[in-house]
């Protein structure tokens, strides 16, 4: 199995932060852990075809068999070896993951923040098909669209989740480049006849990085589950694909949970549980990096001399020190409150 | 009263657009599936299912797009959404009409209580920093990032088996038939307390965190202070000056979130087999029956429009600024 | 000289805590007397706004309150010290007993309820037998004080005027009848006209009702106009207190010198606009010695290494030193004028 100890991989996201900014962000346990975490999974996505000890698909005799020193994840109703399955679904998992949210990132970068900086009857538009894009439901579109299909290549259904999901990230573009647009250097910018599109790309753009890579987190976690779930509803079964959620169908389908074979069905999920935790970790890492405020890290209670603890809140400011003319019996500061 | 009537405006461009895309779907079909099915069992059907359904899939080439499309919209008025092939020959309407109170039920009851209950963990949440309702935050985040499904199936396993409380599929017992007597809906509500509390979990979660981070926003806006400064009680601070601004985004939050959370609400019923629209779009996908696929969807989206809308017409309520005037 | 209504002495203000600390207010001794309006003035970063939230211990965190005492004098002689009381006591005597009116009253009303509501809802918490009625009458009668007709009660924040905004914060601010008003910079957002007719309103109100100002402001023009005293702070600290005519004609620290000559006057003799080189410090990185030096054009030896402290200067006639009985009613913390 892969050592964790070994990941530097490159973080997906990349932030053009300067050098001690990007260290403080790494400083948060959060982001760190998640960074860490993707990291594996990364990782994984690449080698795992090559470090999976058996071919996933390939049958053996031992049939649901638990775990034990050959399947170190036990065996599927074929005798294939879950272990090899869960290794080798990383990279198409990974793959499709992040392919779809490139191109909704992508195609939510144009729209927000075309119709964020633009104004008129087009940008109305763009903003209303956003809209529109938000309200409907992905998951059945994206199930009706994909059972159409002919077939259903990872590529494809990454560009199809990519497609139909672009349209929460492109309302907090638009919404973030309405707000930019006001600011007084942007004001500038125009005044001097800066070229639209230099504008758009330097001046805005440097300043919607943390929201761009948060979106892209987001629909990250969404393309993942999606293509998952699309697995497990048995409309991804072209050829020896494996992934995550292919796993599940068969487990699924073979009553794994009536025989009890968990070693089928719980490592898959495990496996998205933390993918998804490390995306979401990554997340929070980049909104508490961007909003101090939300950082729970740092003291939040304070040491009084005489040794009483006082919280800091809001509306009651704390008082150090102590008292010159406490008189006995009465309680100096520090007291737990009494609301 | 302006907003009133962009809202609606909206809903209905959205609405069109929905219908709009259903039509297109199965133009976008390669091969031709539905012909065939069709020419299998014509001597089932009627000459009007059949007309419906070359209505419903652009099979009858002699018409233009444009025909076909006002054709398309006629039928959808008197409520014809064709023929399902697995349940056949019932209408898809009529078997869309079954299985909906079931999800309605579920993801009704569920969205709600949760929505309320994440919403007020997460006032105190962000009221109180450093408490130890602050430190739940890093448990609620791994809950919410399990797929609803797999938490289902965690649930189905450690939870149900031959003797315990919680059935393990369905929506009611084999043996019960439905109809409203307090046999049945005993066995219903056991049979959805699984998946509600499967639902609960997962979406309360996200419920819980934008929350906590709005009222750390609004925690340190002046009006707040002020309220402090008045000597107005924690809890009365708290509440009317600022959870209920706080509430306001996500209330706008709720109502976009609706379309994920039916997603999520889908793959339960799955995994439970649970007799709801999900569960029928499983099956659906399944025999490759296109006209409730699209039947489905339909209604779906029409359902999660109203309720985006109705979601809409709270926030109008608790937001006295978008009655302004102008 | 009528008593004492707040005594303030060595309060220290911090944001954070440990070596981190960066310390806002250090050293302050104020004191505001019945009656009278008391200006405290300043630069941006001077310390003025974080003296008066943390005195009432409104500041947000990460402030604390490191030290000091604020002693609250009640017309029945009993004191208490604000920074020891209880939760509990503190909402007690916020607002009944001393009231801010907030700067930049955009934000200082909740968006979402009627003024009906926000001005009523406080009188409620204190004097929770109160009917409704009369906690309606008290608002409407509050708002005519300002000038505001009382249909008004049934509107939302948003459906004011920036300086109708501002008068409905005064007259919530006085609904429960307080003896002491800080209003930090309550007319700095709006325009010169407005500002006039509201800084007039509340001298008016002051002389109906008796209660006293703590006015906090940038603008020394005005203080100069309005006010009985004036103590101009620098670096977060106290440098100069003294009536304020006395201020204007008679200046003895520089800063207050540079501050006066930084804005024209629109009566009296014409004088030449010099304002005052540099920055304010920051303070995290304080000079040494008096905190002014680096921009003092009086600057000598003593004054980058030794602090100088606020006190009587000895040249002042009826001063200790001087042998009188003290009737001293000014203080500088300037080595120009050495202290008794």
């Amino acid at each position: 199995m892969a050592t964790p100890a070994t990941v530097a991989a490159t973080p997906v996201t990349v932030q053009s932060v300067p050098k001690r900014r990007r260290l403080r962000f790494v400083a948060n346990p959060k982001a760190a852990i998640g960074l860490v975490l993707m990291g594996i999974f990364v990782l994984l996505a690449i080698i795992g075809p090559w470090i999976s000890p058996y071919d996933p698909s390939a049958r053996s005799s031992a049939l649901v068999a638990p775990p034990s020193a050959a399947h170190w994840l036990g065996t599927t109703h074929l005798g294939q070896d879950v272990l090899s399955q869960l290794l080798s679904g990383t990279r198409s998992v990974v793959e499709v993951g992040f392919l779809a949210g490139i191109v909704a990132t992508a195609i939510a970068l144009l729209v927000g923040v075309t119709s964020g900086y633009l104004s008129g009857a087009g940008a109305e538009t763009l903003s209303a098909l956003s809209n529109v894009f938000l309200v409907i439901p992905a998951l059945p579109l994206i199930i009706i669209i994909t059972s159409i299909l002919p077939e259903t290549t990872d590529f494809a259904i990454a560009l199809v989740i990519g497609l139909t999901s672009w349209a929460w990230g492109a309302r907090v573009l638009r919404a973030q480049t309405l707000s930019l647009r006001g600011r007084d250097y942007v004001e500038a910018a125009r005044a001097t006849g800066e070229k639209t599109w230099r504008i758009i790309l330097f001046e805005i753009m440097p300043n919607l990085t943390a929201v761009i890579a948060s979106n892209f987190i987001g629909t990250v976690i969404f393309a993942v589950t999606s293509e998952i779930t699309l697995a497990f509803i048995g409309v991804n079964t072209s050829g020896d694909n494996w992934n995550w959620g292919t796993i599940l169908f068969w487990a699924q389908g073979q009553q794994a949970l009536g025989q009890g074979a968990w070693w089928w069905f719980v490592p898959a999920g495990l496996a998205i549980a933390l993918l998804g935790t490390s995306l979401a970790l990554l997340n929070f890492g980049i909104d508490e990096f961007v909003s101090p405020r939300l950082r729970s890290n740092g003291k939040t209670k304070v040491r009084t001399v005489d040794g009483h603890s006082v919280r800091m809140r809001v509306g009651f400011t704390p008082v150090l020190g102590h008292s010159a003319d406490a008189r006995p019996g009465k309680p100096i500061f520090g007291r737990k409150d009494e609301s | 009263m302006r907003y009133f009537l962009k809202r609606i405006g909206f809903y209905a461009l959205t609405a069109w657009a929905a219908i709009t895309i259903n039509f297109f779907i199965p133009r976008l079909i390669p091969g031709d599936p539905v012909q065939s099915l069709i020419t299998r069992s014509r001597g089932q059907l009627s000459t009007e299912a059949v007309q419906s359904l070359y209505v419903l899939f652009g099979l009858d080439k002699t018409d233009g797009l444009v025909t076909q499309y006002f054709k398309y919209w006629g039928q959808l008025f008197r409520g014809d959404l064709g023929v399902s092939f697995t349940f056949f020959p019932s209408q898809v309407g009529e078997v869309i009409g079954q299985s909906l109170p079931w999800t309605l039920v579920l993801v009704g009851i569920t969205t709600i209580i949760g929505f309320f209950i994440g919403t007020a963990l997460g006032t105190l949440a962000g009221w109180r920093r450093g408490s130890w309702i602050d430190a739940l935050i890093p448990v609620t985040t791994f809950l919410s990032s399990i797929p609803y499904f797999w938490l289902g199936l965690i649930a189905i396993v450690l939870l149900t088996g031959p003797d315990s409380f919680f059935p393990a599929s369905g929506g009611y017992d084999t043996g019960v038939v439905p109809s409203w007597d307090w046999d049945f809906i005993t066995s219903a509500l056991q049979h959805g307390l699984l998946p509600a509390i499967t639902i609960l979990i997962s979406s309360m979660s996200g419920w819980i965190l934008s929350m906590r981070n709005m009222m750390v926003t609004v925690a340190s806006e002046d009006y707040v202070t002020v309220a402090h400064a008045k000597g107005l009680s924690d809890a009365r601070v708290m509440v009317k000056y600022a959870a209920r601004n706080a509430l306001l985004p996500n209330v706008s939050g709720f109502a976009l979130s609706l379309g994920f959370i039916v997603g999520g609400t889908l793959l339960v019923e799955i995994v439970f087999s649970y007799p709801g629209v999900g569960y029928q779009l499983f099956q659906a996908v399944g025999t490759k029956d296109y006209p409730l696929m699209q039947g489905i969807f339909l209604i779906i989206t029409l359902s999660v429009l109203l309720a985006n809308f109705i979601a809409d017409l709270a926030y109008m309520l608790l937001d006295p600024r978008t009655r302004r005037e102008g | 000289m009528s008593d004492v209504v707040l005594d303030i002495r060595n309060l220290d203000v911090d944001y954070g805590l440990g070596d981190q600390a960066v310390h806002a207010v250090q050293d302050v001794n104020l004191r505001l007397h019945r009656g009278e309006v008391l200006g405290l003035a300043g630069e941006s970063g001077s310390g003025k706004s974080t003296l008066a939230y943390g005195l009432t211990r409104l500041l947000p965190p990460p402030g604390v309150v490191a030290g000091g005492e604020v002693i609250y004098h009640k017309e029945n002689g009993e004191t208490s010290d604000l920074l020891r009381m209880t939760d509990r006591e503190l909402r007690a005597f916020r607002w009944a007993e001393t009231a801010i009116v907030f700067q930049g009253a955009m934000n200082s009303l909740n968006p979402v309820h009627k003024i009906s509501v926000q001005m009523t809802d406080v009188i409620k918490a204190h004097d929770p037998g109160s009917t409704s009625r009369s906690r309606l009458d008290r608002a409407k009668e509050m708002l005519s004080l300002v000038g505001i007709s009382a249909d008004r009660l049934d509107s939302y924040p948003h459906q004011l005027s920036g300086g109708m905004r501002q008068r409905v914060m005064i007259g919530m601010a006085l609904a429960l009848d307080p003896r002491i008003v800080i209003m930090d910079e309550p007319t700095t957002a709006l325009d010169v006209v407005i500002q006039r007719q509201i800084l007039g309103q509340i001298i008016e109100l002051r002389e109906r009702l008796g209660f006293s100002v703590l006015f906090i402001t940038h603008d020394l023009s005005l203080l100069v106009e309005f006010s009985d005293r004036i103590a101009i702070m620098y670096g977060g600290r106290i440098v100069e207190e003294a009536p304020a005519a006395d201020i204007y004609r008679d200046s003895l620290h520089p800063y207050s010198d540079g501050l006066l000559h930084s804005f024209p006057a629109l009566r009296g003799p014409r004088r030449e606009l010099t304002g005052i080189p540099g920055s304010p410090p920051d303070l995290r990185a304080m000079p040494t010695g008096c905190a002014f030096h680096p921009r003092c054009p009086k600057a000598f030896e003593p004054c980058s290494t030794d602090l100088p402290v606020l006190g009587v200067p000895r040249d002042t006639p009826g001063s200790a030193a001087a042998g009188d009985p003290p009737i001293v009613n000014r203080t500088v913390a300037c080595w120009l004028h050495p202290t008794a």
